[in-house]
């Protein structure tokens, strides 16, 4: 059939259009990794400063908020620091599970101005877990974190937002499945 | 062959329920496609009529909110893929081949379901509005995480309603490509093709280029809200702004997939009653192409407001602006058509007027919306509503009427009632300018969009809107009166219907006989 070819082309943009829709997923987050837009900071163990500034001092300030009635209450005990850059800090946060029922917390980070979440590195957090918590069970979390000594001099001050979501329901869910598969593997070991 | 030939041009229209249902034939499907997008119109209306009906007093009154908010969603979903897109496929599928010399459209079969599926897709989407829990109720844009964490389990039949939907533009699309490119006359080389065709063709690709990524969106909401995915979930590693990159990706095209076949129409009637050429035909082409092109890298300028970078913020509101050079273009272009023109102002031509005075009003209000500064006080108020009321109302629907009395004539084979049609025209125009202008100065002002209630200071001009909104959509039952008139009978229209009129569907007798151009004809 004489259209048959073009009809073969126009079926496989159609394809490829839809599978760039899911390639935008990867896409958008190299893209933000690569520029540095969007506030995201990263959620893998940074490695340790080589130098620290002497001469400079940023303020990094703290906020949490509970999605969508998350049943959590989490508090930097202290609410702002000011740092040199490079050098580790450590800042306590008092953990609270509100609701009578066994919860598991996750905490998203997010860094404002955006362009200075890149520069904000985390050595240890609990937002890299997930956090199960007992029925009004009370936790205290360590977030170790510098600023890197190439953050931009126009940023003074940066906050850190948590964004703290509930994720019982997805964990259960996939819980079953874990611990089964656990089940099997006995060389098992919990570190906390 | 010849004796084929000669079987097929004896052939008339097979009677009853199924000729409908299995027609091939690029005439019945135009008219089933423009026959179905009139109903969606009016049931469409008729949601906007609610709207108004509660928006005609401050407080809550008729509706509850949670209506309220599935009134505008399926209102906008309803306008954009069963009103306005199903009219342009109509369009094309009617005259497209006539108007290129082709016998009917390449893959007629094809054809035949791409418009078939479509009323079952509207069938599901009216559907879940009578179910327990109600239909979507997120706004036709269905953002994450209203649609994904805060909506009912009637979202499925949403999103399949709207892969239906698409799978069915898809399928058009390809079509009227396959149609354009291997079907014309010998002759009919690419810059002789009517603007009407080339506009289309072009929209054609756009839909191949976004329809998809709009299946890819919903799909991702089915899976994030039934099987437990996480791409636009925060808490799982997702990000619910990439959403909206995603929507507006195809988002933005989409606006120009319902505003270029509109630019071809206007492009045909305009030369028609100013009996002279059009003005520039080449730039016009040059010109679709290229709002096309940028239709691609504007889409954040929905998002300004999302929290995106400066440098993001300024490349967006560039290339937006960059879209008023071609539009401008276009519009100059129809103004020195006319210029010096021996202009008659037949109802066609009077929507082709209004159009280009109504629309470019939409075009400025879109031109302060991508100032970026601006924009954070525009944003998701009336004044938005406006915009996209003048560039879709006054601009896409304008041109469907402007068409539909153009070539009203040469489908039914009889003139319509002038004198209904007038008065459709002048009620029309003024009550649509009752309707949305006021919402420039309410949204100014800082009335948000999809909200049941408002304060009161918002209470007199949104009574004078909601009287204006009234009168729109009773004007347009004069519409349907003076269609259901002219297929009834009326004056008997000759072959070429207007006396400026140029292109080869005028060389056919009128009603347009069921075959047309089983040889092609020659080009000169």
């Amino acid at each position: 059939m004489q259209h048959g070819r073009l009809l073969k082309k126009l079926i496989l943009l159609t394809l490829g259009m839809f599978a760039f829709a899911f390639a935008l997923v990867p896409l958008y987050d190299v893209f933000c990794d690569v520029t540095g837009l969007n506030g995201k900071p990263s959620m893998e163990v940074a490695k340790q400063s080589e130098s620290i500034a002497q001469s400079r001092q940023v303020d990094v300030s703290f906020t949490t908020h509970s999605q969508s009635q998350a049943p959590f209450k989490v508090d930097a005990v202290e609410h702002s620091v000011s740092v040199q850059p490079g050098k580790l800090t450590d800042v306590k946060f008092i953990a609270k599970n509100l609701s009578g029922s066994e919860r598991v917390l996750q905490a998203i980070p997010s860094v404002s101005p955006g362009k200075a979440a890149k520069y904000l590195h985390k050595m240890a957090c609990f937002c890299f877990d997930q956090q199960p918590m007992k029925g009004k069970e009370e936790v205290e979390f360590v977030l170790r974190f510098y600023v890197d000594t190439e953050l931009p001099s126009d940023v003074e001050e940066l906050t850190l937002s948590y964004t703290l979501f509930d994720i019982t329901e997805r964990v259960s869910k996939q819980d079953s499945d874990r611990l089964s598969m656990l089940a099997a593997r006995e060389e098992f070991k919990y570190e906390p | 062959m010849s004796a084929i030939v000669e079987e097929h041009s004896h052939h008339t229209a097979p009677k009853g329920l199924k000729r409908w249902l299995f027609t091939t034939n690029h005439k019945d499907i135009g008219t089933l496609y423009l026959l179905f997008s009139l109903t969606m119109f009016l049931i469409g209306g008729a949601m906007a009529m609610v709207i108004r009906a509660e928006l005609f007093q401050p407080g809550l009154q008729l509706v509850d909110p949670h209506f309220f908010n599935q009134m505008t969603t399926v209102h906008g979903l309803i306008m954009v893929f069963g009103a306005v897109m199903p009219a342009f496929t109509g369009l094309a599928n009617w005259m497209i081949p006539m108007m290129i010399g082709a016998p009917d459209m390449a893959l007629p079969r094809m054809n035949n379901w791409s418009f078939w599926i479509l009323p079952f897709a509207f069938a599901i989407l009216l559907m879940s509005l009578f179910l327990e829990g109600g239909g979507p109720a997120f706004g036709w844009t269905f953002y994450a995480p209203l649609s994904t964490t805060y909506s009912n389990d009637n979202t499925a039949f949403f999103v399949f309603a709207i892969h239906i939907m698409g799978i069915s533009s898809i399928m058009g699309a390809i079509n009227v490509i396959v149609t354009i490119v291997n079907l014309r006359a010998p002759g009919m080389t690419w810059m002789k093709l009517p603007l009407f065709v080339w506009t289309w063709l072009i929209t054609a690709f756009l839909l191949i280029a976004v329809m998809p990524v709009l299946a890819g969106a919903v799909t991702m909401v089915l899976t994030d809200k039934f099987f437990g995915t996480s791409f636009f979930d925060a808490a799982g590693g997702g990000d619910p702004v990439m959403f909206q990159h995603i929507f507006w990706f195809f988002g933005h095209p989409e606006v120009y997939i319902m505003i270029l076949p509109a630019f071809g129409i206007i492009s045909t009637i305009v030369p028609a009653f100013s009996r002279k050429k059009l003005f520039g035909y080449a730039s016009m082409v040059y010109a679709t192409a290229s709002i096309a092109l940028l239709s691609f890298v504007v889409w954040a300028h929905h998002m300004f407001t999302t929290g995106m970078p400066l440098a993001g913020e300024l490349f967006f509101m560039y290339a937006t602006m960059l879209i008023s050079v071609p539009t401008g273009v276009k519009v100059f272009n129809w103004v020195a058509t006319m210029w010096r023109g021996a202009i008659s102002f037949e109802v066609p031509m009077l929507f082709a007027i209004a159009f280009i005075v109504l629309f470019t009003i939409g075009g400025f209000s879109g031109l302060m919306l991508a100032i970026t500064p601006a924009d954070f006080q525009y944003h998701d108020t009336y004044f938005v509503v406006a915009h996209f009321h003048y560039v879709l109302v006054t601009g896409a629907v304008f041109s469907i009427m402007a068409a539909a009395y153009y070539w009203l004539p040469k489908w039914t084979g009889h003139m319509f009632d002038i004198k209904l049609a007038k008065f459709h025209f002048w009620l029309s125009l003024v009550s649509v300018n009752v309707l949305f202008f006021p919402m420039h100065f309410v949204g100014l002002a800082g009335m948000p969009r999809r909200i049941p209630d408002y304060a009161l200071q918002f209470a007199d001009f949104n009574a004078i809107i909601s009287i204006g909104g009234f009168a729109f959509g009773l004007s347009q039952l004069l519409f349907v009166a003076v269609v259901y008139k002219c297929i009834k009978g009326g004056e008997q229209a000759p072959g070429k219907v207007w006396d400026g009129a140029e292109g080869l569907e005028w060389k056919v007798p009128s009603p347009a006989p069921y075959h047309t151009f089983s040889t092609p004809p020659e080009i000169k």
